[in-house]
């Protein structure tokens, strides 16, 4: 009898736990397929970063060394941020930095906002030119590099072509000079990327309310007026994700340097990611490069913590 | 779309505005059309054409020898093999990288907007600001772990006869863009189920249906658009990437065609074969060339819906 009951009883008590448990298990489940994803970036992400860190702080040379020491890497390179004379390759990697970052940002943004309110006039063939100023998105790097490295080559490409056309006064050998190769950089940078800006700004212009732009016009408003006081105004989140996504880009770019001038003459047209890999893994400096790195993902954060904030922010509203 | 705007005309008599816009975007597309015009040239002319005629010219005397050297015979430092094989190395990378990502950030976004827990922000935040971070930061760590994969993949032959990987740089190289590829690969479907409707997968529950087969039979079948966009940036990025293929896989047989072709076209010994070096920087750029003019349009589209809203 009793037994009958217990053996009833734990049937029953299984039947009901049974749902339970696979309701458990169901609900537990999104968090259990999200979570490998979500440790892998926790360690392989903030984990390394702060490893790097960590590594900044020692005296490893061409193998890492886990005893702290100081922050003399740092010192180094704030040694050098000042030390102009002669320049240090830090110092060129930076001051590059900046006239790179910013010429590349600016140029990008102008071109790419001239291209799409240029395509923007209800122009025939824009499905054939669109695709001729984007395609340098989908070449490396290292592809782009190549191909105006030729381009630019005195011996060879543009000057030698203008020399045979018979403009023999025509010099162009920037790619060959140490105080001008970092602007052929961002002659391919611009290149490459303002294709890029000009689909985001097309599809910003696009989104525009049709209405506001047909009132302003019954208001009197000339084309001019109407794209500087209300057109442009109203791409500015554009203009905010471009601005983002470049300045990113500029302080990611380490291979369009390596392909076009190997470097330029002497490291003249290094930037700090070129910087961060000869120290690192040529010059066995690994201290040094991981600080040039911590330095770089802190230039990088003070640019994308705030943004990412406020859009997360503004989700949440 | 372009029938719902109403471009504001330039200013000026329409004709001779339209003469400058069209004048202007003529001359920005010659512009970019330029380098790969004479990349194409140069890859079509024997070597004498080149050094003493005009990178201008078409080639007097066409030939496709430079494809077939750069494909089969190029020099990739001491080795003239040609890059063939490692633009299958390439290919051998970059497909499972693009399927496992993809997978994966399929999956981060349906549980990160139809299955959201507390914190749910703060874990997508923090993958999201993963995308942003200069690999530098985290390049040493890297090939710190990657070497003790190599190790234990040494450990498991000598105790098994089969290292299941580990150790294989192509293998290496998978699991690194497969790790900062995540970031990327969640945000766009995140976005796009963002506006996928709650009340299907709400209806879908109610009828008992469980967590993958709501995935499977409802989100997955609506999600070609993004998972086009999702495959085309990541293999465009895995293929192009440089920075990570020469640091992990910088030397030897198991290169990847982007470190390959820097090979070729630094190669200081011998005479330069400029022809040769341009048709194998065609052959690196081909297939993304290619997956760009077959589903640009589509890229374009759904990067919009990614990127500028957020």
């Amino acid at each position: 009898m009793t037994s009958i009951a217990t053996s009833n009883g734990g049937a029953a008590a299984r039947t009901a736990r049974r749902p339970t448990m696979r309701a458990r298990l169901q609900q537990a489940l999104p968090k259990l397929v999200l979570a490998p994803s979500f440790a892998i970036t926790l360690v392989f992400v903030y984990g390394f970063i702060l490893w790097t860190i960590y590594l900044s702080f020692t005296n490893s040379k061409a193998f890492p060394k886990y005893v702290l020491t100081d922050a003399r890497a740092y010192q180094r390179l704030w040694r050098w941020t000042f030390e102009s004379d002669p320049p240090s390759s830090w110092y060129t990697s930076i001051t590059n930095m900046a006239i790179f970052g910013v010429l590349y940002v600016v140029f990008a943004l102008a071109i790419g906002l001239l291209l799409a309110i240029l395509l923007d006039q209800k122009i025939r063939g824009e499905g054939i030119l669109r695709p001729i100023y984007l395609y340098p998105m989908a070449l490396s790097f290292i592809v782009t590099g190549v191909a105006w490295k030729w381009f630019l080559d005195p011996g060879l490409g543009l000057e030698q072509t203008m020399h045979q056309w018979g403009w023999t006064s025509f010099h162009f050998d920037w790619i060959k000079n140490k105080d001008y190769v970092i602007y052929t950089v961002v002659i391919a940078g611009v290149w490459q990327a303002s294709g890029f800006v000009m689909a985001m700004f097309l599809a910003g212009l696009r989104g525009i309310d049709g209405e506001i732009i047909k009132a302003s016009q019954i208001d009197g408003a000339s084309p001019l007026q109407l794209y500087r006081r209300i057109i442009i105004p109203l791409l500015r989140p554009v203009f905010l994700s471009a601005l983002i996504v470049l300045a990113h880009m500029a302080i990611k770019s380490y291979d369009l340097v390596v392909a076009l001038t190997s470097g330029g003459p002497g490291g003249s047209a290094w930037l700090p990611s070129n910087f961060m890999y000869e120290y690192t893994f040529k010059r066995n400096e690994m201290a040094v490069g991981s600080a040039s790195a911590v330095i770089m993902l802190a230039t990088i954060s003070a640019i994308i913590v705030p943004y990412l904030y406020s859009e997360l922010r503004e989700k949440a509203r | 779309m372009s029938t719902a705007t109403v471009a504001p005309r330039a200013p000026g008599s329409p004709i001779v505005s339209r003469i400058v816009i069209y004048g202007l975007l003529g001359l920005f597309a010659l512009v970019y059309l330029i380098p790969f015009f004479v990349m194409l040239l140069t890859s079509l002319k024997p070597m004498p054409e080149i050094q003493h005629g005009n990178i201008l010219a078409l080639p007097k005397e066409p030939t496709l020898d430079p494809w077939i050297r750069a494909w089969g015979e190029a020099c990739v430092g001491l080795t003239c093999e040609g890059i063939h094989g490692y633009f299958w190395n390439s290919i051998k990378m970059v497909v499972p990288a693009v399927a496992i990502s993809t997978l994966l950030g399929a999956l981060n976004g349906y549980v990160l907007t139809k299955w959201r827990f507390p914190g749910h922000r703060l874990v997508f935040g923090l993958m999201l600001f993963a995308c942003f971070i200069p690999f530098q930061a985290v390049l040493l760590p890297m090939a710190t772990v990657l070497g003790t994969f190599g190790q234990f993949g040494k450990t498991l032959i000598n105790m098994t006869g089969m290292n299941f990987g580990f150790g294989n740089p192509t293998v290496n190289l998978v699991f690194v863009h497969v790790v900062y590829g995540l970031g990327f690969t969640t945000l766009f479907f995140r976005n796009y189920y963002e506006a996928f409707p709650t009340e299907l997968v709400k209806a879908a529950m109610v009828d008992g249906a469980g967590f993958f087969q709501i995935f499977r039979r409802i989100l997955l079948p609506n999600s070609l658009p993004i998972i086009v966009v999702t495959v085309i940036y990541q293999f465009t990025n895995i293929w192009n990437d440089f920075l990570f293929a020469s640091a992990y896989a910088g030397s030897g047989d198991v290169m990847p065609m982007t470190v390959a072709l820097n090979n070729v076209v630094n190669t200081s010994t011998g005479v330069v074969e400029y022809n040769v070096n341009m048709a194998a920087a065609m052959i690196a750029a081909l297939p993304t060339l290619l997956v760009y003019i077959l589903a640009g349009r589509y890229f374009v589209r759904g990067l919009m819906a990614g990127a500028v809203k957020g």
